[in-house]
């Protein structure tokens, strides 16, 4: 890894390390290492580097709540802002333990588009009305339900690794 | 006769977080709300009826007229409305009729 202009660069083991961890960040320094006839040493090196530098953000964990029975509604929500309050807006969004995802879209006019979800409906149109709605700056909402989810995966460094001159 | 420190409670201005939010359906916020019984009047008759329609069936409006506003009797006439099952234009122009009266009403007893 190295900083050019301000800007990191990572080389061809740091990525590989990342395809991994991608695919399964459970894997043991030695296992990575194994996987890429390198020192776990090295592999322990890179990846305390990448987290130092924010690279690599957090470990987490994707529940699948069908499955363990959790009652949920989860919606895709357009905040529609003042200019000037917008910023203001997103963090406040950003804090509640109901919004999942929150971005910054210029498609139309100001807006926040946020990634909600909520036990049932009536919690979600509760929140939105309570928590959302009375925020200054807000000057209209627009919510779509998400009935069923055909694919929910996350920036593949593999895929843009080969379409990329990297 | 309403008590005249009763009808200003009714009247007052109440704090953002608690003012009226007009949706058209769950999530969908149209942009207009209203923190008094007098911004309520104008909004019930400039709101999309779509909107008056999905808070009155839910209890909305009587809900928020009784527990912020404290005017139980104009909360008791929202609900009497709903029994009528009123839509559209007619429910904008009955509802519109009912809190304009109230409002004209303690309005004018206020000032007496």
């Amino acid at each position: 890894m190295k900083i050019k202009n301000q800007v990191i660069v990572l080389d061809n083991l740091d990525w590989k390390i990342l395809q991994i961890l991608q695919k399964n960040a459970k894997q043991t320094y030695t296992e990575i290492g194994r996987l890429l006839s390198v020192a776990h040493s090295t592999i322990y090196d890179r990846i305390r580097m990448m987290e130092k530098q924010g690279i690599i953000k957090k470990y987490t964990v994707v529940v699948d709540l069908e499955k363990i029975g959790v009652k949920h509604v989860t919606a895709i929500m357009t905040v529609f802002t003042n200019p000037q309050e917008s910023e203001k807006v997103a963090k406040k969004l950003s804090e509640s333990k109901e919004v999942l995802e929150v971005s910054a879209s210029l498609s139309e006019n100001l807006s926040i588009i946020a990634k909600v979800v909520a036990e049932d409906q009536n919690r979600l149109h509760l929140f939105i009305a309570q928590s959302v709605a009375p925020l200054p700056g807000v000057l209209k909402v627009r919510t779509s339900i998400i009935t069923r989810e055909y694919k929910d995966e996350r920036f593949s460094i593999e895929k843009w690794k080969m379409e990329s001159k990297y | 006769m309403i008590a005249s420190s009763s009808i200003s409670r009714i009247l007052r201005k109440v704090p953002r977080e608690n003012a009226f939010y007009f949706f058209t359906s769950i999530g969908n916020y149209t942009g207009e709300n209203a923190a008094s019984l007098e911004e309520f009047v104008r909004k019930v008759k400039e709101v999309d009826a779509k909107s008056l329609e999905f808070h009155l069936y839910r209890g909305d409006f009587e809900k928020w007229v009784d527990e912020t506003l404290e005017d139980k009797e104009l909360a008791e006439k929202i609900r009497s409305l709903k029994s009528l099952s009123p839509s559209g234009n007619s429910l904008q122009n009955q509802l519109y009729l009912i809190v304009s009266r109230r409002y004209e009403k303690l309005k004018g007893e206020f000032s007496s």
